[in-house]
């Protein structure tokens, strides 16, 4: 059997690889065999591979649009859930098992049925140091974990609109979460803007046809969905996670709510089992929690414009001993422009790690991974217990509150450091 | 595919909503090339201590749960990754059919593929059968695919809902690729329109 569409097929290495600069030979057996696997399997079936030995590679879902694959009415799949993030665009875009990996590798095809849709209105504007992350993250605790399930979401409204793609994509991808397979975006001239120009983007006279087709990519103006939520974007504050499920996350002046303002016995129940493993306690506010390890990154939080800001708040503070930190860039793309911007400087005069791209600490798939009963503020996408290695504790938040738990060792409110 | 008719077994009580396929199977077992043994893997961070020594009040480390083949958990089952492995460990620990309030997409996708039969039934029936497998694990569950129904020994039968085609998928055993590919001359004509 053969690959039906090579040339639509595009492979890359981010989950199992080390972040540091390591031989293969000394990497652990196993991801060096899945690696090895890899590269033989792209080889014999004539796949496009973005090796870690190469110019180009990364985190999927970074280096995909960073290099035009990823366009507005395209069907887009990967054995990878965050595959939402590309619905940023204006695609239709999910993650899927290994076994529907095989059907589209020997068909190009998946049986789906159609989901249901998902308005989700975002109007208003963010306040100073409230980002994407406390967009999605505040969605997702107002609609629960598992809320999408069954339905794909669309995000509109003003404050969506005014969003670059790098946070329109940080939305996205956490639509998952939010328990949507996928999450979309209208494309507009933001999009073609992002895309234009970028090696796989259509050129010439096929460009100005794909701009025109890309614009008819929009829900009606009286359409209507099987369910809808509002959001009001001034009223939203940075958030953090306290649990071990995305939904459970509350803004950073905020309290962990008490069993006895639940009442549903099961969101009690998921509530004092994520407190026992948190170590937390109800009632508590988030604002001053100390935290062990920092980790901005991820195919969330690990493009370009999330490391400038991360930056900015960093910048000519330092570190504490206390507290290891991380930042691994989503590709080599990203890590190459914050090199020639300096951002790389900042990061390791103030005390971080800076590393190669790929997945690293969000996962615990390779060697980035936190100790057990550590705390870790994270700009990746789960908290569940034991992501992040067993017995971690992860708290989510966004790239500039990272920063700024990372170089005041605790959960503090960004917005204090920024004039 | 192993095909999925009628299951008549004992069954173990998860009290736990939310559960994610990190806890299913950690990442770290994710390395693997092939399926066979992740079982070994399967809630290995709620089974087994550091040390990897059992704990002993986890459900699956029970003796009066050994051999069950339904799990019962509770709502958002298999939510997060999409990694297969998830419904691969549940398999090869022995399971063929889970029971809860609701599943993630993908998780739910993925157990169709492989055999497993993910049962959405009313939350109260969850809680139900959670206190009735906990009060006598040796409660014989019998899962009719047939006939879309859960049967309890006292007579109960609680219906479940399952898309027809994923329903003659499972009771033949057959997986989405033939039927695919019986549809290559529409494939073809796909490929050949310009997409715009």
């Amino acid at each position: 059997m053969k690959v039906r569409r090579p040339e639509r097929t595009f492979a890359t290495m981010d989950h199992a690889i080390p972040t540091r600069n390591v031989d293969i030979a000394l990497w652990p057996m196993d991801a060096a065999i899945q690696v090895r696997t890899l590269r033989e399997n792209c080889e014999e079936f004539g796949v496009t591979l973005w090796d870690i030995n190469g110019p180009i590679q990364g985190i999927v879902h970074v280096v995909g649009p960073e290099m035009g694959i990823t366009q507005p009415g395209m069907t887009i799949v990967c054995g990878d859930s965050h595959t939402s993030t590309h619905g940023a665009f204006g695609a239709l875009a999910f993650g899927i098992g290994t076994s529907e990996v095989g059907h589209v590798l020997a068909t190009q095809c998946l049986l789906q049925k159609r989901p249901k849709t998902f308005a989700i209105t975002v109007d208003g504007e963010l306040g100073k140091g409230v980002t994407a992350k406390d967009i999605i993250l505040a969605i997702i605790a107002q609609n629960g974990a598992g809320g999408g399930a069954g339905y794909v979401f669309e995000y509109r409204g003003s404050a969506i609109r005014r969003l670059s793609m790098a946070n329109r994509m940080t939305i996205c991808n956490m639509s998952i979460e939010g328990g949507a397979r996928a999450g979309m975006i209208a494309p507009d001239e933001t999009t073609f803007a992002w895309i234009e120009g970028r090696p796989y983007a259509p050129k010439g006279e096929h460009w100005d046809r794909a701009v025109a087709y890309w614009k008819t990519l929009v829900s009606d103006e009286d359409a209507t969905f099987d369910r809808e939520l509002k959001l009001d974007a001034n009223k939203l504050e940075p958030m953090v996670t306290y649990g071990t499920n995305p939904g459970q996350g509350i803004g950073v002046t905020g309290r962990i709510p008490t069993t006895s303002e639940l009442e549903d016995p099961a969101e009690r129940r998921s509530l004092l089992s994520a407190l026992d493993y948190m170590g937390l306690q109800a009632g508590q506010k988030m604002e001053g929690q100390p935290i062990d390890i920092v980790f901005i990154g991820s195919c969330t939080n690990g493009r370009i414009e999330d490391l400038r800001e991360a930056a900015a708040i960093v910048k000519g503070k330092q570190v504490p001993d206390s507290v290891q930190a991380l930042v691994v860039p989503g590709s080599k793309a990203v890590k190459a422009q914050a090199e020639a911007e300096g951002l790389d400087r900042i990061f390791s005069e103030a005390g971080f790690e800076w590393r190669g791209a790929g997945c690293s600490m969000c996962l615990a798939m390779n060697d980035d991974k936190a100790g057990a009963g550590k705390y870790v503020a994270s700009t990746s996408n789960r908290n569940f217990q034991g992501r992040q290695g067993p017995g971690a504790r992860s708290l989510l938040m966004s790239p500039i509150m990272a920063a700024a738990a990372a170089v005041n060792g605790r959960v503090v409110d960004v917005r204090e450091m920024m004039s | 595919m192993q095909p999925f008719r009628t299951l008549t077994a004992t069954a173990a009580p998860l009290r736990l909503e939310n559960v994610d396929t990190d806890q299913i199977i950690p990442a770290r077992y994710l390395t693997a090339v092939t399926k066979e043994g992740m079982g070994k893997g399967l809630f290995s961070g709620i089974r087994y201590h550091p040390d990897g020594a059992p704990k002993e009040e986890f459900v699956l480390n029970k003796a009066e749960h050994d051999g069950a083949q339904v799990l019962i958990a509770g709502r958002n089952f298999g939510s997060g990754s999409s990694r297969e492995h998830a419904v691969w460990a549940l398999t090869d620990h022995g399971f063929r059919c889970v029971i809860a309030p609701g599943f993630a997409d993908i998780f739910y996708n993925n157990s169709l593929k492989n055999g497993l039969l993910p049962v959405a039934l009313p939350e109260e029936v969850v809680n139900m059968l959670w206190d009735l497998v906990e009060e006598a694990p040796e409660t014989i569950i019998v899962v009719n695919l047939t006939d879309q129904s859960v049967a309890l020994p006292d007579g109960q039968h609680h219906h479940f809902e399952i898309d027809a085609f994923r329903k003659i998928c499972l009771l033949e055993g057959l997986d989405d690729m033939g039927y695919i590919m019986s549809k290559e001359a529409a494939i073809e004509a796909y490929e050949a329109a310009p997409a715009f």
